[in-house]
């Protein structure tokens, strides 16, 4: 799916191999902790957890799978017991190498945490394994007429500790909130092995907020165990709408003429060109491959509220320009919609088999010039690009489509994802808006922060992790790695 | 805004306090008193975000977001960085969501008198540890907020408060789509309803609610049960002398009416390391708990 890189990493916290071998003390620890066949170390397994799906590669020493939060906190300090680093995995689905182990790590894999634990229907929230996948959670509430929020694109097969790790949105975070604003509290294993509850049912407790600080610490805090979701009621009305637009432009004010009325949409999703036409050839929905941009704008809510908003937004549409407007008239009709817009990533390999999807938000006012300029930049450096983004919220997702056997094309994808990323700060926006910080991005951070900023940053990390070795050198660049690229992996782009 | 000022007040080595309008608890006796610049910076509609000096009053900011069709999600009084430092959200956190959600970047002044920044200015943002969720609820305790960048909201075209006596008001929560606020009182539910006025009316309608004046008096201590538990924990309390939010696990009465829950102390030691953290000398608001 992404260009995977054969080289493999530089280590940069050196295990020891009589430390990770299949007959070391970890592994024979956590094998007495655990059990037999839930700790790994062939080399074919350890292969198959070198990466998330970012396009860098790590090693892992060992893999391990508990199944409770005692065996989370068995191998947790079982790891810092031998000065061993771990990272905490879920789906893997992780875009910004947040789930790369380094140097030989401890992968702690939660994916048989799976549990829904208990729903309250009424008071509508559920404690939850981390292992659980987001879409799993949606579908086993739906009998209640609720579901979780937050709806990122790779919802089928993401887990929600992964959700919180990385406080991951979704095209509904526009008017929903991203997933801080649904998680309550967390069970989490400290890296030092005391196990605290952040956070709480109700209520605003004194102190702290640690649950807010904990979310999206990319696994730098500590691994949740048990998590507390707010679930949301259903719509009573779903309306789907599609515009198009001769030029992006005209769709992006669409965008912001939508908001300043004073209409905050379930829904605002915007794809370009060229992502229409790989979607319409993947789908068949009909959609109008010669139109420069795709605006789909969902509403939801009471009954005269949406039909008061879809009037409105129509209109809105229609000053701006939009050469035709589609309202699904059926949940079939919605429903391939969506699955349009979120199968997009999928459709573009029947362009290039490669792809890297970046992620980084500016203010609306700036899409049409941000957009211009990665037009430009990726054919600077000769790269196709294709746009699917959260236009709501000004999250741009350009996706750079090539092909890895092309001699030289790696190099030109990481230079022109790096020069995208720079003008979505200059622009007044920010490095990541939904896939985090992780490798990826971990030494474009002084773009964004002075070193009193990122140290205060390291403040609230060292608070939690004492040890250090919760999935370390991820997020904060070390003041003298700063500028050296060689510990790195291959794959990155900084 | 240029905090250069406010951060040279701030300074580096003695014991400060900082006090906005004073509604929210104000300074901290016998130490020396700050207070932080006031003014909005900018509103930008079209984004729903606004930036002002954390001394802003909240009514003033209001005021000046009414008059584009908006408002900031933080309870009435007091001043902006008041409101964020204490981080209690009003009744109104079921629909609107909690205050500490509301704050999207921050740039306070740290215990070396530093100017920080925290977050960033649009209304998505995962570049990096979320300071921010640490400083709302901080009570000034690991910096003093100079200027914030918040999120706004769009006004509902129609509010309506709505009453009706019941003994069980878990059943009407559960029949009420998307309230903004559900109080009970002992006696009473107090619903507060938002949106197109015929969505509100039938909203109403249907769950046998009738329109009211306002939500009741709120008595003056705010306590934190699991929402679960409301019903049960007010079953002990007389009617009239409570207030409990719905849905939320609060439940305002008497200081002494529900005993206080005790801090983990795993939880406790994690918050030490903050404080450690970001003012090790103790300097920031000297004797306040977080």
């Amino acid at each position: 799916m992404t260009a995977a890189s054969a080289t493999p990493a530089t280590p940069t916290h050196p295990v020891s191999g009589a430390l990770t071998a299949a007959d070391g003390p970890v592994a024979a620890a956590l094998r007495s902790a655990l059990s037999d066949d839930r700790v790994r170390t062939t080399a074919t397994e350890l292969g198959l957890y070198r990466r998330d799906a970012s396009n860098i590669e790590g090693s892992a020493g060992i893999v391990c799978f508990p199944t409770s939060t005692a065996e989370v906190r068995a191998a947790v300090r079982i790891a810092v017991d031998h000065g061993m680093p771990f990272v905490a995995r879920g789906s893997g689905t992780g875009l910004a190498g947040g789930a790369t182990p380094l140097g030989g790590a401890l992968v702690i894999t939660l994916t048989k945490m799976n549990r829904i634990l208990s729903v309250d229907p009424v008071n509508r929230l559920a404690w939850v394994e981390p292992g659980v996948l987001n879409l799993d959670l949606t579908r086993a509430v739906a009998v209640h007429g609720l579901h979780f929020a937050p709806d990122p694109s790779s919802q089928q097969s993401c887990s929600i500790g992964g959700n919180l790790a990385n406080n991951s949105g979704g095209p509904h975070c526009l008017a929903d909130g991203v997933t801080s604003a649904h998680v309550l509290a967390a069970e989490v294993v400290m890296p030092d092995g005391d196990v605290v509850v952040l956070g709480s049912e109700g209520g605003e407790t004194d102190g702290y907020d640690l649950r807010g600080a904990f979310v999206g610490s990319e696994g730098m805090c500590g691994i949740a165990t048990r998590i507390c979701v707010r679930l949301t009621q259903n719509p009573p009305d779903v309306r789907t709408m599609l515009f198009d637009f001769d030029t992006v432009e005209a769709g992006a004010q669409t965008v912001s003429a939508i908001i300043a009325a004073g209409m905050v949409p379930a829904a605002l999703e915007m794809m370009d060109q060229l992502c229409v036409q790989a979607v319409e050839a993947y789908i068949h929905a009909g959609l109008p491959v010669d139109a420069a941009a795709l605006l789909l704008v969902e509403v939801a809510g009471p009954v005269h509220g949406v039909a008061d908003e879809v009037e409105r937004i129509v209109a809105i549409a229609r000053e701006h320009a939009c050469r035709t407007v589609r309202v699904a008239q059926d949940e079939a009709e919605r429903a391939l919609i969506w699955k349009g817009r979120k199968t997009a990533f999928g459709a573009v390999a029947r362009i290039k088999p490669n792809y890297y999807l970046h992620d980084t938000v500016v203010p609306r006012r700036a899409l049409p010039d941000v957009l211009r300029q990665v037009y430009e930049i990726a054919d600077r450096h000769g790269i196709l690009v294709m746009n699917v983004f959260h236009a709501g919220d000004g999250n741009l997702h350009p996706l750079l489509v090539f092909d890895k056997r092309e001699p030289g094309v790696l190099e030109r994808v990481h230079a022109a994802g790096e020069e995208i990323v720079r003008v979505s700060v200059a622009a007044g926006g920010v490095l990541s808006g939904e896939h985090g910080i992780g490798l990826e991005k971990r030494d474009l951070m002084p773009l964004m922060f002075a070193p009193a900023d990122l140290a205060a940053q390291a403040a609230l990390r060292a608070a939690f992790d004492t040890t250090g070795l919760a999935n370390p050198t991820k997020v904060l660049p070390s003041p003298s790695s700063c500028g050296d690229s060689h510990e790195v992996p291959e794959g990155a782009w900084i | 805004m240029d905090l250069t000022a406010f951060a040279a007040e701030v300074a580096t080595d003695d014991p400060v306090t900082i006090a906005g309008l004073g509604t929210r608890g104000g300074a901290v006796a016998g130490v020396r008193c700050v207070s932080a610049p006031r003014g909005i910076e900018w509103i930008q509609a079209d984004e729903m975000t606004v930036s002002c000096g954390a001394g802003t009053p909240v009514d003033e900011l209001s005021a000046a977001l009414a008059a584009v069709g908006q408002r900031a999600v933080l309870p009435a009084g007091g001043t902006v960085g008041g409101a964020l430092a204490v981080g209690r959200s009003g009744i109104r956190r079921l629909g609107d969501g909690a205050v500490r959600d509301v704050l999207l970047q921050a740039r306070y002044v740290g215990a070396d008198g530093v100017v920080v920044k925290a977050g960033g200015p649009t209304v998505k943002n995962v570049s990096g540890f979320d300071v921010c969720r640490l400083l709302v609820g901080s009570h000034g305790t690991i910096g003093f907020l100079g200027d914030v960048i918040l999120r706004t909201r769009p006004i509902a075209p129609h509010a309506a408060w709505f009453a009706a006596p019941t003994d069980d008001p878990m059943a009407v929560f559960a029949a009420v789509h998307r309230p903004v606020s559900v109080l009970w009182d002992g006696t009473h539910v107090h619903v507060l309803l938002e949106g197109h006025h015929l969505d509100v009316v039938e909203r109403a309608m249907r769950t046998g609610l009738v329109e009211s004046d306002g939500p009741p008096p709120l008595p003056a201590a705010r306590h934190s049960v699991r929402p679960a538990d409301v019903v049960r924990v007010t079953a002990g309390l007389r009617s009239g002398t409570f207030v409990a939010e719905l849905g939320m696990g609060v439940v305002h009465a008497a200081p002494d009416a529900i005993p206080p829950t005790a801090v983990d102390p795993g939880v406790a030691a994690i918050a030490r390391r903050v404080k450690d953290g970001f003012d090790p000398t103790g300097r920031l608001n000297p004797g306040r708990a977080a």
